[in-house]
């Protein structure tokens, strides 16, 4: 059924794409057939592979190592209080500044390699993550705070043993965002200056008037990120599930 | 077991500038007391105040064991809420408080006081997969399990049904024995089941209520805790005014 639902969108979606080729009549060079952009996607498969490959890692990483700091930096923020006042103003004000306008720095300060990508996909989801994931650890019904006070328990184990499990819903909310984030973080930075990744590619097919190049890299970049998107879904309702305790 | 102390708590409770209650309570070592009043009374608070926690007032006065030792890390707590972590088996919830003290947890003892309370079929089971009455028995058992000498019960039992709560209230009278408990509730025929001290408490003062002279635990329907439950209620009734 769901397969259905999937395949029908896809459907009408290339339909309305087909139609829009034959009503406008525009050259192939200002929008191709769907045919076109299939055609050209099987004859540049090889590049397109390659260059998926690079931006997959990239966000892949971006995205563990995103999350990584993000938890920690939340933990830490609902540790302490005085951590909480002074860093969480700083983070909040972080947040005014457009994280694409760095991307020029980024490139320079980490090269052309994966390695500005990675940080630019990690600045952008680093924010979400930590926000997400202190305001699960926070909320907290102060039933069990209570309980945990009357049986002597230590801060960090207090942390461990229920802040953080039942926090792991809040975390899922700040994946399933970062999930959207991490590739547009990718690719930004493969726009300022690469040699490869998706970014890079439809930039080099737009300069060669590969227009339906750059259609198929576009659609191989939304399969990743859609791809990611369920990935990241089913992580999130598997911690939700976990913290609800379901069992089957 | 070595003897339950008792306590005393004399003074005056204030939120913002109100007075919420002015108090001079003992509570008799190895017994149980029964804290009935109004809804907003303080009952809460007093329990919340002897046990530390956050209490939104100001308390001027003071409290203690009768044994003149320390009061903290001899009470344990139990309260309307279950408060079973959703994510942990039944077993493993009941020895939480020896993980958060960072303890390495008894589970043979576990195990006996799930047996106690009547789960020893549903160890391993989550909690969402339990009844309100069977999530209130694994509750009693984790209490049970830090094995202090001064329980404090903040209606415990006044979510379940009629019939639940009456073995409810059975059970912790026997696992309970020889305990220091205070019981707030709301509900006189509870009180009057249970305690070997009744204090009603109202906004100025708290003052004892006389029990009946049949040993605790009570029949529910002998004359005399009818009785006790009937004035209770007309009492609680006309301080409402």
């Amino acid at each position: 059924m769901r397969f259905r639902d999937i395949l029908m969108t896809l459907l009408i979606g290339l339909g309305l794409w087909q139609a829009l080729v034959i009503i406008t009549d525009a050259p192939h060079f200002i929008l191709p057939s769907p045919w076109r952009v299939a055609q050209a996607a099987y004859k540049s498969r090889v590049i397109i592979a390659e260059n998926t490959w690079v931006t997959a890692i990239e966000v892949v990483l971006g995205l563990l190592i995103g999350t990584l700091l993000g938890v920690a930096t939340a933990i830490q923020l609902a540790m302490s209080k005085t951590a909480e006042r002074v860093i969480l103003p700083i983070l909040v004000f972080t947040q005014a500044v457009p994280v694409f306008a760095l991307a020029p720095l980024l490139t320079l300060w980490f090269g052309y390699g994966m390695g500005s990508k990675i940080v630019m996909a990690v600045l952008i989801i680093y924010f979400p993550v930590t926000s997400a994931f202190h305001d699960g650890l926070t909320r907290i019904d102060s039933g069990y705070r209570d309980l945990s006070i009357s049986m002597g328990a230590l801060r960090w184990n207090f942390m461990r043993y229920i802040q953080i499990p039942q926090a792991l819903p809040s975390l899922g909310t700040g994946l399933r965002l970062a999930a959207v984030y991490a590739p547009i973080g990718a690719v930004i930075g493969e726009w300022v200056g690469a040699s490869k990744g998706l970014g890079y590619l439809m930039l080099l097919a737009n300069g060669r008037a590969k227009i339906d190049l750059m259609f198929a890299s576009l659609i191989v970049l939304a399969c990743l990120t859609v791809f990611l998107h369920i990935a990241i879904g089913v992580l999130a309702t598997g911690l939700n599930r976990y913290a609800q305790g379901a069992t089957n | 077991m070595t003897t339950s102390p008792g306590i005393t708590l004399k003074g005056q409770h204030r939120i913002g500038g109100r007075v919420l209650f002015d108090a001079d309570l003992l509570i008799p070592g190895g017994q149980w007391t029964c804290l009935l009043g109004r809804s907003g009374v303080g009952k809460s608070t007093i329990l919340r105040l002897i046990l530390g926690l956050e209490t939104g007032g100001l308390f001027s006065g003071s409290f203690a064991a009768t044994d003149g030792m320390p009061l903290a890390g001899r009470i344990s707590y139990m309260a309307q809420s279950d408060l079973l972590l959703p994510w942990l088996s039944v077993l493993d919830n009941v020895c939480i408080g020896a993980r958060l003290r960072g303890e390495n947890p008894h589970f043979g003892r576990a195990r006996d006081l799930l047996n106690r309370v009547g789960l020893s079929d549903h160890t391993d089971q989550k909690p969402a997969t339990l009844s309100g009455g069977m999530r209130q028995r694994a509750a009693l058992a984790r209490t049970l399990f830090e094995d202090r000498p001064i329980l404090f019960l903040d209606e415990p039992f006044s979510a379940l049904d009629a019939g639940t709560r009456a073995d409810m209230q059975e059970l912790a009278s026997d696992v309970l024995q020889d305990r220091t408990v205070l019981l707030v509730t709301h509900d006189p025929a509870e009180a009057a089941r249970l305690a070997h001290q009744i204090i009603v408490m109202s906004a100025q003062a708290t003052q004892n209520w006389p029990v009946p002279e049949t040993v605790a635990l009570r029949e529910i329907n002998a004359p005399e805790t009818l009785a006790c439950q009937a004035k209770l209620l007309a009492y609680l009734r006309g301080i409402a005014a």
